[in-house]
């Protein structure tokens, strides 16, 4: 499996949207932090930069990536290999890949300019949700064969999660104003990476107070060891659930 | 050494491959002949198990190749279209293959890449190579590792006729050396001097397996091309 994961790696780090997407991150970031005499506010503008962008980078270049290589996992898939380490190395490949671009580009001024627990925990939640959309991807590759629909629903679902989920959310707390719906919220935050990803840096950003009492019940559940354990654990899930799913379905797709 | 029994593959309505039976054996080298669709290549990769049948099963060297793996080690392919990741070079794409398939005692056949001068582009980027190159790519590729068993899909489509007279040679000498050949082409007139058996399929059918002797000897057409199209005619009329 390693040997696959590294040549899909070197193959990924020479690809020029992957430099452009690591200059991009640098740039935006390098200059926020400039812009901002405290470091502290300049890492709340970033975190609204990287939690739109990076999913988005994450899911389309996993879901091209992988439609571009259908012949050569078809080459791969007719050499003495299993098929589940044929997926499991691309995705490993990719996400590493994903991931390392993130540290580079963000990741590296973050640890020049703040390198606080807040710093740590944005810089975590970034490679953690590239890995997640990667994941993402992959399931959505494995059931669609069509190249531009398959694409086509990887915009889709980086549309829900980024932006129609929340508006879901809002759509039901305006509806059930009436209901104490805070200890909901908390479930609800764990159907949405982003969001769970969003709730734990402003936490650790010490702004919680500004998002009035579902804020203080937030503080409460994800604020403790326990509340960040479980969220790490959800987190995870989140990255082996679609996994899993297109693992099985790929080890009985007809290539 | 391959044996389909029985073998159906569905892709919705269509039926791609409808209740498929072949044996192939040590020291053959057989051509898949049918028009366009037919169900050639469904059938080759179902051999790969690429394409999972429906019904019926194969085996290779008596075991069944449903959830096995290492039988592929002995096969050969060569994918009718080549694409590699782009970025990556020639020479990474040999060494990736080596690492996937070597084994430490094995000798590697490099007949290929040496007649097809890879050596002198090794560092050159899978996308900035022409079709025929990257064929030559595949081609080397499939018989680096000495595999007892040979499948190559339209192996001279995008070749120049230097190129498809050296891979043709090649197949020759590994014939002799008793491997099992399976060659789908469209080319009949290239086949002529390879081939020991013809199948011939149709509509995911097969429609007959025969020595090439026999197949001269029914239809009286000394060339293949020829005997093909009598046989062709034959039927639908």
């Amino acid at each position: 499996m390693k040997k696959i994961v590294k040549y899909v790696i070197i193959d990924i780090l020479r690809n020029k949207i992957m430099l452009a997407y690591t200059a991009f991150l640098l740039l935006i970031s390098l200059s926020i932090f400039n812009l901002e005499d405290n470091s502290a506010k300049g890492l709340l503008s970033l975190l609204n930069i990287i939690l739109i962008v990076v999913p988005l980078v994450s899911i389309l270049f996993s879901a091209i990536y992988v439609y571009n290589s259908a012949e050569f996992l078809e080459l791969l898939a007719s050499q003495p290999l299993k098929r589940r380490t044929l997926w499991l190395s691309i995705f490993s490949g990719v996400a590493s890949s994903l991931a390392l671009a993130f540290f580079v580009g963000a990741g590296i001024p973050i640890l020049l300019y703040e390198a606080t627990a807040t710093g740590f925990m944005m810089l975590g939640i970034g490679m953690v949700l590239s890995v997640i959309f990667v994941a993402i991807a992959m399931l959505a590759t494995v059931k669609i064969r069509d190249k531009a629909k398959g694409i086509g629903v990887a915009i889709l679902l980086w549309l829900y999660f980024s932006l129609l989920f929340d508006g879901l959310v809002m759509f039901l707390l305006f509806q059930f104003a009436d209901y104490p719906l805070e200890k909901a919220m908390v479930g609800v935050s764990i159907l949405n990476p982003i969001d769970l990803g969003r709730i734990l840096i402003l936490l650790k950003m010490d702004i919680s107070a500004l998002m009035g009492y579902t804020g203080a019940i937030f503080k409460n559940y994800f604020g403790t060891a326990s509340g960040l354990l479980i969220s790490a654990f959800v987190l995870l899930l989140w990255i082996v659930m679609p996994l899993w799913l297109s693992v099985r379905k790929f080890n009985r797709k007809d290539l | 050494m391959i044996i389909a029994s029985n073998v159906s593959k569905k892709f919705g309505k269509l039926k791609a491959l409808d209740n498929v039976s072949v044996t192939c054996n040590k020291g053959e080298c057989i051509a898949l002949i049918g028009p366009n669709g037919s169900g050639k290549t469904t059938l080759i990769k179902t051999i790969l198990g690429m394409v999972v049948c429906d019904n019926g099963f194969i085996t290779f060297n008596e075991k069944n190749i449903l959830h096995d793996w290492q039988y592929r080690a002995n096969i050969g392919y060569m994918p009718q279209i080549g694409r590699y990741p782009e970025n990556m070079s020639i020479g990474q794409i040999l060494d990736m293959m080596k690492d996937i398939r070597g084994k430490s005692n094995q000798t590697l056949d490099e007949d290929l890449v040496q007649q097809f001068k890879l050596n002198e582009l090794l560092g050159k980027r899978m996308r900035t190579l022409s079709g025929g190159t990257r064929q030559k790519v595949s081609a080397a590729l499939a018989f680096l590792f000495n595999p007892e068993v040979l499948i190559l899909d339209e192996p001279t489509a995008g070749l120049d006729p230097v190129a498809s007279e050296i891979l043709k040679e090649k197949i020759i000498a590994e014939k002799t050396k008793g491997k099992l050949i399976l060659i789908t082409s469209h080319i009949l007139s290239e086949l002529d001097d390879l081939v020991t058996q013809v199948i011939y399929m149709q509509d995911g059918k097969l429609c007959f397996h025969k020595d090439i002797a026999a197949l001269r000897a029914d239809t009286g057409q000394e060339k293949l091309s020829k005997a093909i199209a009598s046989v062709m005619l034959k039927m639908t009329s």
